[in-house]
């Protein structure tokens, strides 16, 4: 397995095109901007205002690179995808596995206990690593609190039983989150609670735009794997919503919430890189979104030991990893499903 | 694995101009050119032999030369470049 490239373009009213088996990007003024020869390509992830020549989705289309449209925000508008090349007999295993309840809220239990203990992980590192003694003393509390989340688990009978487990661990961990933005950061990068559709600080604005990004990701893994991305354990059914990889992806939130932290902390975003929108929606603006981006496909190339496999691979290429654990399991080939555990 | 491919063609007569161009298209589609018939492909073992096979389809052995460079992979330590032409590292983010 390789960790092929993405290739993402923020660039407003650029125009992509296929030249040659090369993708050309032209920038406004017609300049050529960059050439990229398509086998070094996985996806390419377009934000807003981006043209694209017909033959450049075909040639994307048959070389099973998937083709990602997004609003400026990182909002998923569309994607591109060839000929489903997706195993059927395993689709089919999926949905038997799912008409069976107690298979179902047994995988779910394993995606929530999989990110409760990535979270938790979070938490009691910025404890080891905090000086401030108030702080530490917080954050171990709040671990301690998902732990006790984290014995829940297993003994919720249903699955909203168990979705009451996780929202209830999910509000310790972000005020537990805020604590471990730098003291002189905190004012500007506070966040009360998850919000969503719109962000409505700087910290949920850039969690929903790296979340984003590792849907993306999680949602080729479950293509690549043959997995239907539409048809998940955790997440409920609902149309057009890519239940399977927002399940696929619950274990690496904490991962981009890790790069959240980094990127503030290292102040390579300030309060300067957010603007607040009338009905107070927050948003990145246009440079910030790219260094997030690059940021992002940096930590996908780092190095680490896959606990199951042993082995090192590439942070990016986790996803698939897990997704073909995931497959495995709904073939019944593998007892359960065991999430990635950060270290 | 690094890939250098150069190339000479002889340009004389139409049919040679002709094949420089088609040259240039097949090393175009698999890397970048960083001189004037020196192209860089960073690909597999599969990839340059099609590429091998593709450009011997176009050349003319008899009046042109062509060389492949392969390089053992040192990631990152393989070209050491000057001069105002900057190549794209297809590895590294492709943020625009």
């Amino acid at each position: 397995m390789q960790l092929l490239n993405t290739l993402y373009v923020t660039l407003p009213d650029s125009y992509l095109r296929l030249d040659n088996d090369t993708l050309r990007v032209v920038d406004e003024d017609k300049e050529t901007r960059l050439r990229v020869p398509l086998h070094h390509l996985q996806a390419v992830v377009c934000f807003g205002h981006v043209g694209l020549s017909a033959g450049l989705m075909h040639r994307l289309a048959e070389g099973g690179i998937a083709l990602v449209l997004l609003d400026m925000n990182g909002r998923f508008k569309a994607r591109l995808e060839g000929e489903t090349t997706g195993n059927v007999l395993l689709r089919r295993a999926q949905h038997r596995a799912l008409d069976d309840p107690a298979f179902t809220l047994q995988a779910a239990r394993a995606i929530v206990a999989g990110k409760l203990r990535n979270q938790r992980h979070v938490l009691l590192r910025g404890a080891r690593d905090t000086k401030d003694e108030t702080d530490r003393q917080l954050l171990a509390r709040a671990a301690k609190d998902l732990a006790a989340s984290q014995r829940a688990v297993p003994g919720a009978a249903d699955l909203d039983t168990l979705r009451g487990v996780e929202g209830e661990a999910a509000r310790t961990y972000f005020a537990g989150l805020n604590r471990l933005v730098r003291a002189d950061q905190r004012a500007h990068f506070t966040m009360d609670g998850r919000t969503r559709r719109p962000p409505r600080d700087r910290m949920n604005a850039l969690l929903s735009f790296l979340y984003a990004m590792w849907m993306n990701d999680c949602r080729s893994a479950c293509e690549t794997a043959g997995l239907d991305p539409q048809l998940g354990l955790l997440h409920a059914l609902r149309p057009g919503r890519a239940a399977l990889a927002l399940d696929l992806m619950e274990e690496f939130r904490p991962l981009a919430d890790r790069l959240a932290l980094t990127l503030v902390n290292r102040a390579q975003l300030s309060e300067a890189d957010f603007e607040t929108r009338e009905g107070g929606a927050v948003l990145l603006c246009g440079d910030a979104r790219k260094a997030v981006v690059t940021a992002y496909q940096e930590r996908k190339k780092d190095l680490l030991t896959h606990p199951l496999l042993a082995e090192s691979i590439p942070v990016g290429l986790v996803p698939l990893v897990q997704a073909r654990l995931l497959a495995r399991h709904l073939r019944g080939e593998a007892a359960g499903y065991v999430p990635f555990q950060m270290r | 694995m690094l890939v250098i491919v150069c190339y000479n063609v002889n340009t004389e007569d139409r049919a040679g101009r002709r094949r420089l161009r088609r040259v240039a298209k097949v090393c175009e589609s698999t890397g970048q050119r960083v001189q004037k018939s020196v192209f860089e492909c960073q690909v597999t073992l599969a990839q340059m032999e099609d590429l091998e096979r593709r450009l011997l389809a176009e050349v003319d052995l008899k009046t042109d030369c062509l060389r492949l460079y392969r390089m053992a992979d040192s990631r990152g330590c393989e070209v050491r470049e000057f001069g105002k032409f900057k190549a794209t590292d297809f590895e590294d983010p492709l943020v625009l």
